[in-house]
């Protein structure tokens, strides 16, 4: 893949659970997929679960926070990943916490980052705290990560607002593009009334949908095995993302409504979710 | 919950076994201020007199406020026990000053003067004067070669009049959870839904044309004429100069309506549109 601008897009979501860690290793592996260089980060000093998720984490040796207090190098934290070329995961410390992180030390890492990785997926924490600072603060673009229920929307949104007033884009008077992800999405749940639909999602948030996960038990075994989403077999959640990443690139048009029933039609096929 | 205003505020004096003899409270009074363009005062003398001759009942014992933010410059000395014998010869009576630079300030406050705050408008309004003299003495070596630029440049096309229209806010993102947007001094208007969790505050109107889902505040600072619109009422708490309601006690009447509401008597009310 030709070498244009590197990007940084966070994951990110203020509530804990959504699907943050599900979605940057499976949004980070399907890049690396299509012959992207990418790097997951994982931002969660102290609770980090990506190395799980991504299926490394015995391999794990030098942490983010060794390399931001020069105590390793990039290349010696940096972990390839077995199954995929071009997809690499720089873990979290497990033993320190977030005041480990320094934004002029972040800065560095994630200039250097830039100079090798087409994109730098930043794996936020919860909250709007530190470590969530720290991961959205650099960022280009970000993935809003959003349960269809009425506290992760609240969330969401208090996260939208400091995404357009903590980041660095906008003190410098530019926006970061803002993608919005519904995830764990169940329509059984929605026609009974229990769950928010996706315009109600929309209407509150008001950024653009990017895509809708359904709620499915095979994210529960992937995580389980250590396999991102979207290197695992073919399931509804694994289409869903493929389908996520593709809009992510531009691929699919924004406009036409068509692809929004198009996932609407596939979730209905593989529907198998206990409800 | 209480929700006392900035100016509201009540404190009694405290003597534990006899009667009290003081209460402080606050208050908001309205008063005439003037502007001194110049700091001339036998002009002053000369044409207040020829204003006082066209109303003279209006400005009789006129409590006033000396503004100074024209003549903010470093360079504009006011003989201030001057200016007050000017005033009080005249009949009015100087309350305090406004603006203005801390040499100024020592010196009307040895003459008996309060100093007044200024709104953050007014402040940058005084900036660009104190600025467009500092930026000469910079150029020249001397301060007196300074003198003439602390004037506006022509009378006519005062660039500040521009900035004294209408100090309404507009706002067209929607307003997010956790935000806080107070408008001192004027009306706000949101052209965008706003969430739960979010605070919109103004000391004038508030206008939302969209859903309201947090808390809108107006008249924060007691103006009891203050009103709130919104196209759908679906608020945590609205207030006007501190009176207050929260959803539940609307959620019956007027829920997800387009409203005006206002206070009546001192008191809450939510009409339809």
């Amino acid at each position: 893949m030709g070498k244009s601008e590197s990007k940084i897009i966070v994951v990110t979501s203020g509530k804990g659970g959504v699907g943050k860690t599900t979605t940057s290793a499976a949004v980070g592996a399907e890049l690396a997929n299509r012959g992207y260089k990418t790097v997951v980060v994982d931002f969660d000093i102290g609770l980090r679960n990506l190395d799980l998720i991504m299926g490394c984490e015995r391999r794990v040796i030098f942490d983010f926070v060794n390399v931001i207090q020069n105590d390793a190098n990039l290349s010696q934290a940096l972990i390839k990943d077995k199954r995929v070329e071009n997809l690499y995961v720089l873990p979290a410390s497990q033993t320190r916490d977030k005041d480990a992180l320094t934004k002029e030390g972040v800065e560095r890492v994630l200039a250097d980052l830039q100079k090798e990785f087409d994109f730098i997926v930043c794996d936020s924490p919860a909250g709007i705290e530190k470590g969530a600072l720290m991961a959205l603060y650099f960022a280009d673009e970000a993935i809003v990560v959003s349960n269809p229920e009425i506290s992760s929307v609240r969330d969401s949104d208090r996260i939208i607002g400091v995404l357009n007033s903590r980041s660095r884009r906008s003190e410098q008077g530019k926006e970061i593009k803002k993608h919005l992800l519904i995830t764990r999405y169940a329509q059984a749940r929605v026609n009974r009334g229990e769950m928010l639909s996706v315009e109600d999602v929309q209407e509150i948030l008001a950024i653009p949908l990017l895509g809708i996960i359904p709620e499915s038990p095979n994210v529960l075994n992937a995580s389980n095995r250590g396999i991102p989403v979207t290197l695992d077999t073919p399931s509804d959640a694994k289409r869903a993302y493929q389908q996520a990443v593709a809009r992510l690139l531009g691929e699919a048009s924004s406009d036409d409504k068509s692809w929004i029933s198009k996932i609407f039609a596939g979730i209905q096929l593989f529907n198998r979710s206990p409800v | 919950m209480s929700l006392s205003t900035p100016t509201q505020s009540q404190h009694t004096a405290s003597q534990p076994n006899s009667s009290s003899v003081f209460q402080l409270k606050g208050g908001l009074y309205t008063l005439t201020s003037l502007q001194l363009l110049s700091n001339d005062l036998s002009a002053l003398a000369e044409q207040l007199d020829i204003k006082l001759q066209q109303a003279p009942k209006f400005f009789h014992n006129a409590p006033v406020v000396i503004d100074l933010i024209k003549i903010g410059s470093a360079d504009n000395n006011i003989n201030f026990k001057q200016l007050k014998e000017i005033l009080s010869s005249r009949h009015l009576i100087p309350v305090g000053i406004k603006g203005g630079n801390s040499e100024q300030h020592n010196s009307a406050l040895a003459q008996g003067f309060a100093l007044l705050s200024e709104t953050s408008k007014e402040k940058e309004v005084q900036k660009t004067h104190t600025n467009t003299s500092a930026s000469s003495s910079t150029a020249s070596s001397s301060s007196q070669s300074s003198q003439n630029s602390s004037y506006p440049n022509s009378l006519e096309e005062d660039p500040d009049e521009a900035i004294q229209g209408s100090n309404t806010r507009i706002i067209t993102e929607p307003v997010r959870s956790g935000q806080q947007i107070y408008v001192r001094g004027g009306d706000l208007l949101v052209l965008a839904p706003v969430s739960h969790g979010a605070e919109l505050l103004a000391d004038g109107h508030i206008h939302i044309y969209g859903p309201l889902r947090g808390r809108a505040l107006a008249g924060v600072t007691g103006d009891i004429h203050a009103r709130i619109f919104c196209q759908s009422l679906e608020a945590e708490l609205i207030s006007i100069a501190g009176q207050y309601k929260i959803s539940e006690d609307f959620e019956k009447d007027a829920w997800q309506r387009a409203v005006d509401i206002h206070l009546l008597e001192g008191r809450l009310q939510i009409r339809e549109l």
